[in-house]
C-alpha cells in the first residue's frame, strides 16, 4: 500500500517553477530518499506533503488523505522534522514534549507519560533547557517531538545537515529503529552516503524534477557498471597508463594528476584487469594500487544533475 | 488514535484550549528564565526614574503639579507601546526557528498560535504594568479614585491588545528577528511624538497636530482624566474627546491588524 503519493506536483512563484511535476510513490514501511542539490525542490516537496504549502498543480496523498482537501487528517498521521530543530529552546526536553503532546490533544497525564517514554527512547536525559543541548541532541528531541503520536508517516528534511559524524550515525540508527517499527519515512538529503545508507529507493531531484529513480544499486549501475581504478607510481607514466587502460575500457579513461589516479569504465571485470596489468608490466609502468569497483553515488549524482542542465 | 466528533462546542473550545496551551509555553519561559521577566519589569521603571529625576525639574507641568503625577500616565502608555516589539520578537523567533511550521503541521486548531500569542503577551503586559504602577505609587503618584484607576488600566490594556495584533502582523510579515530592530527604533520617536512627556501645543504646528492624533495621546490623555492626574487639555476635537478616542483608536487598530494577521497567517501556505 502507498503511504505517500505525488502526481505531477507543481509549485510556481510568478513564472518561476520551484517544482515542475514531481511524481513519488512511497510504499508503506519503506524509506524514500529525495536526493538533490540546494534549491532543487526537496524542501518545497516536503512542505507541500506536510500541508505547510499549497501546490500550484498536481495532487498528493499522505496516509491515504489528500493534502489539499483533507489537511487535518493528514496532520494527524504525520510527523515532521524540518531543517531547523523546531523546538522551544527555553523549555527543557520534557517541557517541549509535554507541550507538543498537549497540542496533539493528549491529556495532561498521557502527555507526561509519552514524554517520559520518548525521552528514554531517544536518550535525552539532560534536565536543562534545550538551548544547552548539543546539535545532535536537539535533532533527537526534534525527532522525538515528531514521534509523539507514533505517526505512520515521518518526514525528515535534511535531518543530519550540520551534524558531526557521531551525531549523524546516532540519527541514522534512530531512523532505522523507527523504520523497523513500521514507520514510513520520506527523507531529503544532499548527502549521497545518507541516501545510500537509509533509503530503499531514491528519487534524484534537480531543478524541480525527478531526474532519476530507483534503488541505490540501480542508480549506481545506471552509470555504466564497474570502473577500473589504479594508481601509478610515477606521474610521468600517467598518460601512457591511460592510453593502455583506454584500449581495454568501455569508455574514456580519466586522469587525476594530484593522486596519480587513472580510472575508466569496464564491462568485463577480470579480463580487463588482467589485460591491463599485463600490458602495464610490459610497458614498465609500476602500479601502486588497483581496484575494480562500482561507481559511488557521488558520481551518479554529478552525472545525473549535469545531464539535467545542472544550473541552479 | 481516537478522532473526536467536532460539534459546535469543540469548534469553539479547541482554539481556546490549544491557545491556552500555546500561551502556557510563555508562562513556563518566565518560570525557567525569571531574570528576563525581572528585566522586562525593570526597564520601564528605569526609564521612568530617569525621566522623573533627570528631566523632571526642567519640564513645566500643568497646574503646577508634581512632575511624576503628570509623567506616570505617559509612561504607562509608553510601556504599552514598547509591547509592539516584544510581540514581534516572539512571532519572528518562532517563525525563524521553525516552531510556527511545526505548529502548522500538527492537528491543533490553527488559530491557537495567534490566540496563544495574544494571551501570553497580554498577561506579560499586565505584569509589567503592575510593576510600573507600584513604582508610580512609590514615587508619589496617586490616582484619585479606584474606579477611575481601574477604567484607566482597562484603556491601557486595550491599547496593548490593539498593538499586539499590529506586532503579530509585522512579525508574520518580516519573519526575521533582525527586522524587529527597525520597529524598536521607531518606538521612542512614536512615543515622543505624543502628549506623553510634553504638550503638543509647544511643538511646531503640524507636528503638534500629528501628536494630538497619535493613538497613544488619546489613551494617555484619557487615563490622565480617569486617574485624576494633570493633563495638557487642548482645544482640538481629538483632545476634547480623549476617552472616546481611547476606545475608537484601539478598536480601529485591532480590526485592521487582526484581519490582516489572520489573512497573512492563513496565507502562509502560498
Amino acid at each position: 500500500m502507498t503511504a505517500v503519493l505525488a502526481q505531477g506536483l507543481r509549485k510556481t512563484y510568478g513564472d518561476q517553477a520551484a517544482l515542475d511535476g514531481i511524481d513519488l510513490d512511497v510504499p508503506r514501511g519503506t524509506v524514500c530518499g529525495l536526493l538533490g542539490p540546494n534549491g532543487a525542490g526537496k524542501t518545497t516537496t516536503v512542505r507541500i506533503l506536510t500541508t505547510l504549502l499549497r501546490a500550484t498543480g498536481g495532487r498528493a496523498e499522505v496516509a491515504g488523505f489528500d493534502v489539499t482537501t483533507q489537511p487535518r487528517q493528514v496532520r494527524r498521521h504525520i510527523g515532521l522534522v524540518g531543517q531547523h530543530a523546531a523546538v522551544d529552546e527555553l523549555l527543557t526536553g520534557r517541557q517541549n514534549l509535554e507541550l507538543f503532546g498537549r497540542l496533539y490533544h493528549l491529556s495532561a497525564a498521557e502527555a507526561r507519560s509519552r514524554a517520559s517514554e520518548l525521552l528514554e527512547q531517544f536518550g535525552l536525559r539532560h534536565e536543562g533547557p534545550a538551548k544547552e543541548y548539543s546539535g545532535g541532541m536537539r535533532r533527537r528531541l526534534d525527532l522525538a517531538a515528531g514521534m509523539i503520536l507514533a505517526p505512520p508517516v515521518l518526514f525528515l528534511d535534511e535531518p543530519t545537515t550540520g551534524l558531526d559524524p557521531r551525531s549523524r550515525a546516532e540519527i541514522w540508527r534512530t531512523v532505522r529503529e523507527l523504520v523497523a517499527g513500521g514507520t514510513t519515512v520520506l527523507l531529503t538529503t544532499q548527502y549521497l552516503e545518507e541516501a545510500d545508507q537509509l533509503a530503499d529507493r531514491i528519487s534524484v531531484i534537480d531543478t524541480g524534477r525527478v531526474v532519476a529513480e530507483g534503488t541505490p544499486d540501480e542508480l549506481k549501475s545506471k552509470l555504466g557498471g564497474d570502473r577500473l581504478d589504479l594508481v601509478v607510481h610515477d606521474p610521468a607514466h600517467l598518460a601512457r597508463a591511460a592510453e593502455i587502460i583506454g584500449r581495454a575500457a568501455s569508455g574514456p579513461a580519466e586522469i587525476d594528476r594530484d593522486t596519480r589516479h587513472v580510472s575508466a569504465p569496464v564491462s568485463e571485470r577480470v579480463q580487463a584487469l588482467t589485460g591491463v596489468l599485463t600490458a602495464l608490466a610490459a610497458a614498465g609502468i609500476e602500479v601502486e594500487d588497483v581496484a575494480v569497483r562500482r561507481p559511488t553515488l557521488d558520481e551518479v549524482f554529478l552525472n545525473l544533475t549535469d545531464t539535467a542542465g545542472g544550473t541552479r | 488514535m481516537t478522532t473526536a466528533v467536532e460539534g459546535p462546542l469543540t469548534r469553539l473550545h479547541r482554539p481556546l484550549a490549544d491557545g491556552w496551551t500555546v500561551a502556557r509555553r510563555d508562562l513556563i519561559h518566565w518560570a525557567n528564565q525569571p531574570m528576563t521577566v525581572v528585566f522586562g519589569i525593570a526597564f520601564p521603571i528605569m526609564i521612568t526614574l530617569a525621566f522623573g529625576y533627570l528631566f523632571g525639574g526642567a519640564v513645566r507641568v500643568p497646574e503646577g503639579a508634581d512632575y511624576f503625577a503628570f509623567l506616570m500616565p505617559g509612561m504607562y502608555g509608553m510601556t504599552m507601546l514598547f509591547g509592539l516589539s516584544a510581540t514581534m520578537i516572539a512571532v519572528t523567533t518562532d517563525a525563524s526557528k521553525g516552531v510556527t511550521d511545526r505548529f502548522r503541521s500538527m492537528p491543533m486548531a490553527p488559530s491557537a498560535v495567534l490566540i496563544g500569542r495574544a494571551i501570553a503577551d497580554l498577561l506579560n503586559s499586565v505584569l509589567v504594568l503592575a510593576g510600573l504602577l507600584a513604582c508610580g505609587l512609590a514615587v508619589g503618584w496617586r490616582p484619585a479614585t479606584l474606579s477611575g484607576a481601574l477604567a484607566a488600566v482597562g484603556l491601557l490594556l486595550l491599547l496593548r491588545f490593539a498593538l499586539l495584533w499590529a506586532g503579530i502582523y509585522l512579525g508574520l510579515l518580516t519573519k526575521d528577528p533582525g527586522g524587529v530592530v527597525a520597529i524598536q527604533t521607531l518606538e521612542f520617536p512614536i512615543g515622543f511624538l505624543s502628549n506623553a512627556f510634553v504638550a503638543p501645543s509647544t511643538m511646531p504646528g503640524w507636528l503638534g497636530a500629528v501628536s494630538e492624533w497619535n493613538p497613544l495621546s488619546s489613551t494617555v490623555a484619557a487615563t490622565r482624566q480617569l486617574f485624576g492626574n494633570p493633563g495638557w487639555g487642548g482645544e482640538s476635537w481629538v483632545a476634547q474627546h480623549a476617552i472616546l478616542m481611547a476606545l475608537l483608536w484601539p478598536a480601529l487598530i485591532t480590526t485592521v491588524f487582526f484581519t490582516l494577521s489572520v489573512r497573512l497567517y492563513q496565507r502562509l501556505d502560498r
